[in-house]
């Protein structure tokens, strides 16, 4: 079974956004992760993996830098990966992004399953896993806590974590999809893999190796703004019973019309 | 000269740090304040592959080097010292010293297991009647066709309670024409019939980890549990200590980096007098001496991590990096604390565990006082170091990863 995990190198999470004096979101100095939510997707491809057999190879559109994010993927156990790397990348958009991945996992021979974490830290919409699914014209299943590889007929079932509850799903491999939490928890890197990351020679392909010209941008932002500062004041409340403590807070809450 | 690191030992500080992060660190109040070991502690380390970290794949580790260890044990101990304890003697006093003297029997039969995490190892050298003066030691062991016969009590050995092994030294000869010649070491099975262990209780720090007491009452260990030669003793423990006092260094460097973290952060939030207290010049002092403390303790351990790797006896520069940082860390921490003022007096907030944990290790693995012995006897020439039957292993990558 050959399984591609898609990941994304992103600001870590302690990063504040600035606004810079051109309108442009800068992230400062912050130190560059693996988009912790794509840990969840190679989570998942690496146990799917060790239920069926077959490869992991971590797939990832960015700079130079962006190696570090599929060392970390390498170091969990997967095992390939390839940079997509070219200045004509920049400002993608979603829908860019899910051309170029397809353009790749076309290039890596296909996959039996693409996956990728349901959102990124920095932009955060979500969109890339069905619109990659879209120009590679496989079922997209979004949102997946638990899966099941189905025999010989090269079926996947899945289990979509939804706010409204649990969804079974069926669809035909090769498919595309994007793990949730419940996959379980990220396993640490382990000394082996480290070992094999650190030595890894990661190829980089650049859109011509891909065949493919720049995608153009069609989502830009107009206007970036930072959210109000909000005023927090901390209250202490005091009573003689817990009761009068409750009676208080209730009243309280009612007050700032909380509820 | 290139100070860069790897990017596996980049990737190692930082698998460390999630584990002690993610892990430990939110419940270490609970257990400190409990005075227990965190249940899962060793089990998780195990598992990671920490507790074999610098030990060759053959036997069963990971592989890595000296210089992965120590900056394992500065990540560990950022979030606690009982974590960088356990380092130190399972792998320090324990596990290294099976890897310079042991044969290659006792490294199948017992570094494997020490190194996968199946085993806990321990180090057994302190008695109720004496610590640092190594050869004044009274329990000792009989020769008995095909066994020896320990009795004695140790005392102040940390995890003793946890441990199925203990790397201990004792008496074989009171007749020796020098004290440090009638020495011997063993790896005593502390299942054995006539072992006891137990913790002590109401230390000053590292409460979430456990410190005690073994006795031995006619305990049978056989002679093939011997490390090295009958007499070697003396010489085997001071190679323990030094893979200890590396280990000790090297933590001590990640507590006082936590002091300085916890300190940061505080003063830059905390308001006196209209402005945060980062800006007081008095604060900028103390938080600068702990940035710069961090720094050579840093240095000084990775210095001597290099010439472990080089395979080069370093008991001069590890003195020097386990005095200093232990020395740091006690000073930052009682910083930090006054930093947080009030607020760091209470277990609310992690810079009072930071201090009385710190105390200990100026304290075991060769006091400060015996620190400065060991330096001033470098410095005058009154110490060198005469070659030993064998000598610790450069790490070699290819070797200790096949
Ligand atoms: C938390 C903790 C964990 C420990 N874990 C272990 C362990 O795992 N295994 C183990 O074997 N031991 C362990 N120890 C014991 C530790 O190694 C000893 O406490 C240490 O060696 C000092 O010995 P002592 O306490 O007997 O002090 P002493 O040797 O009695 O010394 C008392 C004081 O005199 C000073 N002193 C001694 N000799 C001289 C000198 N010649 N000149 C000047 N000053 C001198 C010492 O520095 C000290 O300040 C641990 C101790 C603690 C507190």
């Amino acid at each position: 079974m050959k399984i591609i995990a898609c990941i994304k190198q992103v600001p870590d999470s302690e990063a504040k956004v600035k606004v810079a004096d051109d309108g442009q979101v800068t992230w400062g100095e912050a130190p560059l992760v693996i988009n912790p939510f794509d840990e969840y997707a190679v989570e998942g491809a690496l146990q799917q993996k060790e239920a069926n057999g077959g490869t992991v190879v971590a797939l990832c559109i960015g700079p130079e830098s962006a190696k570090e994010a599929i060392k970390h993927a390498l170091a969990m156990g997967a095992d390939e990966g390839v940079l997509v790397s070219d200045t004509a990348l920049e400002g993608l958009d979603s829908a860019g992004a899910a051309r170029v991945l397809a353009a790749a996992i076309n290039k890596i021979g296909g996959a039996d399953m693409v996956m990728f974490g349901r959102q990124t830290l920095d932009n955060g919409s979500g969109l890339t896993p069905p619109q990659t699914a879209r120009a590679l014209g496989w079922p997209m299943l979004g949102w997946v806590g638990q899966i099941k590889v189905e025999g010989p007929s090269g079926s996947v079932q899945v289990e979509r974590v939804l706010e409204e509850g649990r969804q079974s799903v069926k669809a035909n491999m090769p498919a595309v999809l994007s793990i949730v939490q419940s996959i379980g928890e990220p396993r640490y890197p382990s000394f082996m893999g480290i070992r094999k990351a650190s030595k890894a020679t990661i190829p980089v392909w650049s859109l011509a190796d891909l065949g493919i010209s720049a995608p153009t941008t069609v989502v830009s932002r107009a206007e970036i703004s930072n959210p109000p500062t909000r005023e927090t004041v901390c209250e202490f409340i005091t009573g003689e019973t817990p009761e009068a403590i409750a009676e208080a807070l209730a009243e309280k809450i009612m007050a700032e019309k909380v509820l | 000269m290139d100070f860069s690191l790897s990017p596996e030992h980049e990737m190692t500080r930082k698998m460390v740090r999630d584990f002690a992060q993610k892990e430990i660190a939110p419940v270490i109040k609970e257990y400190d304040r409990k005075q227990e070991p965190i249940p899962f502690a060793l089990k998780r380390m195990g598992e990671l592959g920490i507790l074999g970290i610098c030990i060759p794949v053959k036997y069963g580790g990971a592989g890595m080097d000296y210089i992965a260890l120590g900056l394992a044990c500065e990540e560990l101990e950022a979030v606690d010292t009982s974590l960088r304890v356990v380092m130190s003697v399972h792998m320090g006093l324990c596990s290294l010293t099976l890897l310079q003297w042991g044969t290659e029997e006792q490294k199948q039969k017992f570094l494997v297991p020490l190194a996968r995490g199946e085993k806990i190892g321990c180090g057994a050298f302190t008695e109720p009647g004496m610590g640092s003066d190594v050869a004044a030691m009274t329990t000792t062991a009989k020769r008995d066709g095909d066994y020896y016969i320990l009795n004695g009590e140790k005392m102040w050995i940390s995890i003793a309670s946890l441990a199925d092994l203990a790397m201990v030294t004792v008496k074989t000869n009171p007749a020796a024409r020098k004290p440090s010649e009638g020495l011997s070491t063993f790896i005593v099975d502390l299942h054995s019939d006539g072992v006891k262990t137990g913790d002590i209780h109401g230390k000053l720090g590292v409460r979430a980890g456990s410190t005690g007491w073994i006795s031995f009452t006619d305990v049978k260990v056989p002679v093939a549990n011997r490390i090295g030669e009958e007499g070697e003793g003396f010489k085997i423990t001071m190679s323990a200590f030094d893979g200890g006092r590396y280990t000790v260094a090297s933590g001590a460097a990640g507590l006082v980096r936590a002091s300085l973290e916890a300190s940061v952060s505080y003063a830059r939030t905390r308001k006196t007098f209209g402005k945060p207290i980062a800006e007081h010049q008095l604060i900028q002092e103390k938080i600068a001496k702990m940035s710069q403390d961090y720094e050579i303790s840093h240095l000084l351990y990775l210095q001597a991590g290099w010439l472990k790797n080089l395979g080069k006896r370093c008991t001069r520069e590890i003195s020097f990096a386990k005095k200093f940082a232990t020395e740091a860390s006690f000073n930052a921490a009682n910083e930090a604390i006054q930093i947080h003022g009030a607020y760091g007096f209470s277990d609310e907030y992690d810079v009072e565990r930071y201090l009385r944990n710190s105390k200990g290790a100026i304290i075991y693995e060769g006091s400060s006082e015996v620190q400065v012995l060991i330096q001033a006897g470098y410095a005058l020439g009154l110490r060198e170091d005469k070659p030993l039957r064998c000598e610790p292993p450069a790490y070699d990558e290819k070797e200790w990863q096949s």
